[in-house]
């Protein structure tokens, strides 16, 4: 073999390796994409859940109109968020503002029997592993991304066509305090 | 698995110098051997199903156990399977599926009476992990290669033993024949046992894999941990499973029977629960 032909070989080599490194990272961000959206799916899912939840309530615990106006409120902050951040943290508002719901609906023993507000309330505590699971299903999709960013050899075809890392999806501050219960 | 492919491929040359036809021989038993496990293996979801007697349920039959087979499947990013519920006491699960578009997970009423949620919650991330690691794809492919093994081995015995070899005009390749036939007798003795041990540590390996995936999905692996030490006190075998069903229940369905020894330990389909569960709490 001569001097070209291994040349030629080697340069073979690199191009196709780089196609499909090249490739995987494309891959890659998309799923992070698609991961994204899906928390927006289960999102949407809490929020369509909340006026049935107001609606029931308000049947029986008509003075508590401020609580009720406050997770109306909420809702709507959550459904008009854009940007990653913005959704999180509104999320946790509406979380906030429900469980303060929660709590004052231990005193109302006929709302605490009725049915629809039994099975709403059981909804809407999966509807939270639900956007806890995806967040997770996100945040694996980016490590595996950022992780080719940033191991050898894909990191050299990352920086070439400039892809940049994602951001992952953090708990929030209020979040991480521990939970107090107070009856 | 590259091994396995190698160990068939040299059964067959072997085999095929030895009866002096050569691998065209191994090339039919290859086509019929990928033939049939197409089949059985597009199939094999209906027909597990069916022998284990499962019956499909909706989301109002229990909704905990469809609402955590759909929150897991959201954690991995897969569609959501079908879920089945089998009629028997004894505790244990499986899942079954070509690829994750077309999959199935089945509990027995015994695991869902006997385990809690975080437990249940580690044994269906286990059988979902299944699925995603696309083993019955995986397991198909090594029950091609013992048959393939089988099937050319029984051939040659059975040639042995009516005679039909073809013979060489030349006296030195009679003699490179006869040596070929020496080592071509032994391995169609070994070969089938050596290929169903491959198959067997194979299936173990993925289960091992299964654990750890499933934990990592979770997030909990003391989950997955304590429902395997809950399972492993019940005595009872499942009354459905059968020998060739037995590699895709979480744990062996034929209790009852001493697994103390290596040698049954060799020829099992899972791995050992206690050292299942000795690895699950180390994480």
């Amino acid at each position: 073999m001569d001097a070209t032909t291994i040349i030629l070989f080697i340069g073979g080599i690199v191009l196709v390796s780089s196609w499909l490194i090249y490739n995987g990272l494309v891959t890659a961000k998309v799923r992070i994409a698609e991961a994204l959206s899906q928390i927006d799916i289960q999102l949407k899912r809490r929020t369509d859940l909340i006026p049935n939840l107001v609606e029931t309530v308000k049947g029986y615990a008509k003075h508590e109109k401020e609580l009720l106006e406050n997770v109306t409120k909420a809702r709507t902050s959550l459904m008009s968020a854009d940007t990653t951040a913005e959704k999180a943290e509104t999320n946790n508002q509406l979380t906030q503002t429900l469980k303060s719901l929660f709590a004052v609906v231990e005193s109302y023993p006929d709302l605490k029997a009725n049915q629809n507000f039994l099975s709403l309330q059981e909804e809407l505590s999966d509807t939270e592993n639900k956007i806890a699971y995806s967040r997770q299903f996100y945040n694996t999709n980016v490590l595996g991304y950022n992780t080719k960013l940033t191991t050898f050899p894909s990191m050299l075809i990352g920086n070439l066509f400039k892809f940049k890392a994602a951001e992952f999806f953090e708990a929030e501050e209020a979040d991480k305090k521990p939970v107090k219960v107070s009856f | 698995m590259v091994l396995f492919v190698v160990f068939a491929g040299t059964v067959a040359y072997v085999l095929g110098k030895a009866t002096g036809y050569g691998p065209s021989v191994g090339m039919w038993v290859f086509v019929m051997s990928i033939i049939y496990s197409f089949i059985s293996y597009f199939f094999s979801d209906k027909i597990v199903l069916a022998t284990s007697g499962a019956k499909q349920i909706k989301k109002s039959d229990n909704p905990e156990l469809f609402r955590i087979v759909e929150n897991l499947a959201i954690g991995d990013g897969i569609p959501m399977p079908k879920v089945y519920i089998i009629n028997d006491p004894s505790p244990n699960a499986f899942a079954t599926g070509r690829d994750p578009k077309h999959a199935a997970v089945a509990a027995t009423t015994g695991i869902l009476e006997r385990l809690n949620k975080a437990e249940l919650e580690g044994v269906l991330a286990h059988e979902l992990s299944h699925v995603k690691n696309y083993d019955t794809r995986l397991l198909a492919i090594t029950a091609v290669l013992v048959g393939f093994i089988s099937l050319l081995t029984d051939m040659f015995m059975r040639q042995l033993w009516w005679g039909g070899f073809r013979g060489n005009d030349d006296e030195r390749d009679n003699r490179g024949q006869a040596i070929f036939m020496v080592i071509g007798i032994i391995l169609a003795v070994l070969a089938p046992i050596i290929a169903s041990l491959i198959q067997l540590a194979v299936s173990r390996k993925r289960e091992f894999l299964a654990d750890a995936s499933g934990a990592l999905l979770t997030r909990y692996p003391e989950g997955l941990a304590s429902a395997l030490e809950k399972i492993s006190l019940d005595p009872r075998p499942l009354k459905t499973a059968t020998n060739a069903t037995a590699h895709l229940f979480i744990v062996n369905p034929f209790k009852g029977k001493n697994f103390q020894s290596m040698f049954t330990n060799a020829f099992s389909t899972h791995p050992p629960i206690e050292e299942r569960i000795k690895i699950l709490r180390s994480m």
